[in-house]
């Protein structure tokens, strides 16, 4: 067994598959995936319902950003006028429901904003998103730097299930998955079902798809393509809020200029490589997720063996490298599923036309 | 002459009225944050916000302000003004090259969101040749190391554009990821590699005859002269050539341009690798006015690009007012930081109001009553269309 590790290349592939068995199922790998997939598959599901209605949206960068700024800065507001305020279930002060309610509530406002830009004036949506991105960017830079937030309401906290139940066999790694974060990342699991099931099993779903495949169709037979539509975009701007909220109020307790870091746009792309759908978009948040995931696991916890030599030599002469490797996989990864799936994977029809009503102008 | 000054004007109208919208409610922000700065609402501090800018960027003077009281006072220092404006000349200069770098994408019917990226390799490349060769003379160093940014945001262009030829990964996504990949690599490879010891932060070795000599006042250096001659170039290239016609056509049904024969694939491809130039040479042109590659190199020139090309319509000559509006802001953003205290981060939301604007042109059209001509070029429309889809 020892000498076939020994081998070159292989060797060094196998030691690295029985790294990942190993860190898959004895270690918080799978739950570090999930928990950064989280603003992701978010995101991600923001896309699918503003693009199932035929909106394009690459304004999801923008909206997440904004929610993040006026979540945190409405939970930080609250916290300061009452700061010894008892904690509730998943450590959820009164200032941290404003936030997250807060953050929720700008990223509709935004979303409103690309809603009205793309349905009513049909501007192109397009130009919208981009629009909404660079505004976003630029006045919550210019609002941070006016307004110096010093303090911060701290973050959601983690679920803790009962350590028998963590140590069950199956059970306890899939509750190890999926229960041992935070109240917003525990949420995904739940808002990707329903949404999956609503898409397509509920009358709205139906009419979401129709509006986005063929609108003059569902026109005829007397759905209203324009308030389907703004539903949906709006709508949307609910799940980029959750993902701001995720990131000012339960993976960091404070807002950085431009911290989505892209996030936003790795989220369009699980959104083709999920092939529009709740539970592919969410499989693609996963996939592009685990990379940044494994590199944290092999930084805290080296593999053993001539690979660990290897990676930890590697760290050590190239630091910034090394780190930004791990870094830049998910959208090195994105570009290679891009070019391999999108000729195969179809968009809803009408997906970035604006819908004029036939006899109007 | 009358029919072509209305026809001019019937252009700029909406562009204008964009930017005067964007600077109202800009002035309401700068309102509010004294709110925050000085504890009262300060409604004089945009006048002295907009001044500073202005003073800053051109040298004019238009009040005095003396603790608190200002005075209605006209001057200009010529020592002042020749420094501003060569400022601000020096500024727009990247912006038109990044600005053009989103045009011609517009013209070819592909919005290349991917300027960010194409400077920072288009500045690393310039930054690698300038060191290679710092110590020969300047005419073949400068040369050299522009060439190299060039080829370099050349190949960052033409990835996006051959994936999209190829497998018709839409090229807003793409170039996005592209972005990150090329900002995670490069300040990797400076940070590791690349770094000289000496300087308290990350940056590589000197140019040293690379850097791009100085023609007039401070920093009027001759990639100022290179840009306004590409204006030209590039308004050729597009209207006048074979070549520019194949493009446009591409942009404006792909189509129709299959069907006339061209070969909508390699238009493509090619757009992008032009588009990525374009953006190549600013990046080299920020790196060999700096002198040095620092590890941090964030720049705003590539989303910039953006909002010149749509406020220039996509036309050459229009992408150069654009980038001299945009370079004037930039140029005169400290005055104004110093002077009235607002956070610089202003000039990015006022050029983002200004896109806002723009895209809305419908409603500003009403808000005016004004029958002018369509702002958004009409290729964009392919653009979006092509969404997630197989091109062509």
């Amino acid at each position: 067994m020892d000498a076939i590790l020994q081998i070159p290349v292989l060797g060094f592939v196998l030691q690295f598959l029985a790294y990942l068995v190993d860190a898959i199922f004895t270690t918080n790998l799978p739950a570090q995936t999930l928990q950064l997939a989280t603003p992701i598959a978010l995101g991600a599901l923001c896309g699918v319902l503003n693009e199932r209605s035929g909106v394009v949206n690459i304004g999801i960068e923008g909206m997440m950003l904004t929610a993040a700024f006026v979540g945190f800065m409405a939970a930080m507001v609250v916290h300061e006028a009452m700061p010894g305020a008892e904690a509730g279930p998943f450590g959820f002060t009164p200032a941290l429901v404003v936030g997250v309610l807060a953050a929720i509530a700008a990223g509709m406002l935004v979303s409103l904003l690309h809603a009205w830009l793309s349905i009513s004036i049909r501007a192109d949506q397009i130009i919208s998103g981009t629009v909404i991105n660079i505004i976003a960017l630029g006045l919550t830079g210019y609002l941070n730097r006016l307004l110096k937030p010093g303090g911060s309401a701290g973050t959601l906290d983690q679920l803790r299930p009962p350590t028998e139940l963590l140590d069950l066999p199956i059970v306890g790694w899939i509750f190890k998955m999926f229960f041992t974060s935070g109240p917003i990342t525990t949420s995904v699991i739940f808002f990707v079902i329903v949404l999956q099931i609503m898409l397509f099993r509920s009358r709205w779903g139906l009419r979401t798809r129709a509006v986005g495949e063929h609108p003059r169709a569902a026109d005829t037979v007397g759905i209203d393509v324009i308030w389907v539509r703004y539903r949906n975009v709006v709508l949307g701007g609910v799940f980029a809020g959750l993902a701001g909220a995720w990131l000012t109020l339960e993976f960091n307790a404070s807002f950085q200029n431009g911290m989505t870091a892209n996030r936003g746009f790795i989220a369009l792309a699980a959104v083709i490589f999920g092939r529009w759908t709740p539970i592919g978009a969410f499989g693609g948040a996963l996939f592009f997720m685990v990379w940044e995931a494994l590199g944290i696991a092999i930084r805290s916890n080296p593999p053993p063996g001539d690979l660990g030599v290897f990676l930890s030599g590697l760290q050590s002469s190239y630091p910034s490298m090394y780190n930004n490797f791990f870094g830049s996989l998910p959208f090195v990864l994105t570009l290679i599923v891009l070019a391999g799936v999108v000729g195969r994977s179809i968009p809803p029809a009408a997906t970035g036309r604006p819908y004029v009503k036939e006899g109007a102008s | 002459m009358r029919a072509g000054l209305r026809h001019a004007w019937s252009l700029a109208v909406i562009p204008v009225v964009s930017i005067l919208l964007a600077l109202l409610l800009g002035s309401v922000l700068i309102i509010l944050s004294s709110l925050a700065t000085q504890g009262s609402l300060n409604l004089m501090l945009p006048v002295v916000a907009y001044e500073s800018l202005l003073q800053g960027a051109t040298g004019l003077s238009f009040i005095d302000v003396k603790n608190g009281a200002i005075t209605v006072n006209a001057s200009i220092d010529p020592d002042q003004a020749g420094r501003a404006i060569t400022s601000t000349l020096a500024a727009a200069s990247p912006l038109v090259l990044t600005g053009l770098a989103v045009a011609i994408g517009f013209k070819g019917g592909l919005f290349n969101i991917g300027g960010v990226g194409q400077v920072l390799v288009g500045g690393f490349s310039a930054a690698m040749a300038g060191i290679a060769v710092a110590t020969q003379p300047a005419p073949v160093a400068v040369t050299v190391a522009l060439l190299a940014g060039v080829l370099g945001g050349a190949f960052y262009g033409f990835i996006p554009g051959a994936l999209k030829a190829l497998t018709g990964a839409h090229e807003v996504v793409t170039t996005i990821m592209l972005n990150s990949v090329a900002a995670f690599v490069i300040i990797g490879l400076v940070n590791d590699i690349f770094k000289i010891t000496g300087p308290t932060f990350a940056r590589t070795a000197d140019v040293g005859n690379a850097a791009l000599p100085i023609l007039f006042g401070r920093n009027g250096n001759l990639g100022i002269v290179i840009t306004v001659v590409l204006v030209v170039v590039t308004w050729v290239l597009i209207y006048r050539t074979p070549l520019g016609f194949e493009i446009r056509t591409v942009g404006a049904n792909p189509d129709a341009a299959r069907y006339a024969g061209m070969n909508p694939r390699r238009l493509i491809v090619l757009t992008m690798t032009l588009c990525g130039m374009f953006a190549g040479l600013a990046g080299a042109y920020e790196i060999l006015s700096l002198g040095y590659y620092p590890a941090v190199f964030g720049s705003s020139l590539g989303f910039a690009g953006i909002t010149v090309a749509l406020l220039g319509r996509a036309n050459p000559f229009g992408v150069l007012l654009a980038a001299l509006l945009l370079g004037a802001m930039r140029a005169g953003a400290p005055a104004m930081q110093i002077n009235a205290k607002i956070p610089i981060e202003i000039i990015d939301v006022i050029q983002g109001l200004i896109l806002l604007f723009l895209a809305a042109e419908q409603v500003v059209r009403k808000l005016i009553r004004s029958r002018s001509e369509r702002v958004t070029p009409s290729e964009i429309e392919t653009v979006s269309r092509s969404y997630g889809e197989t091109v062509v």
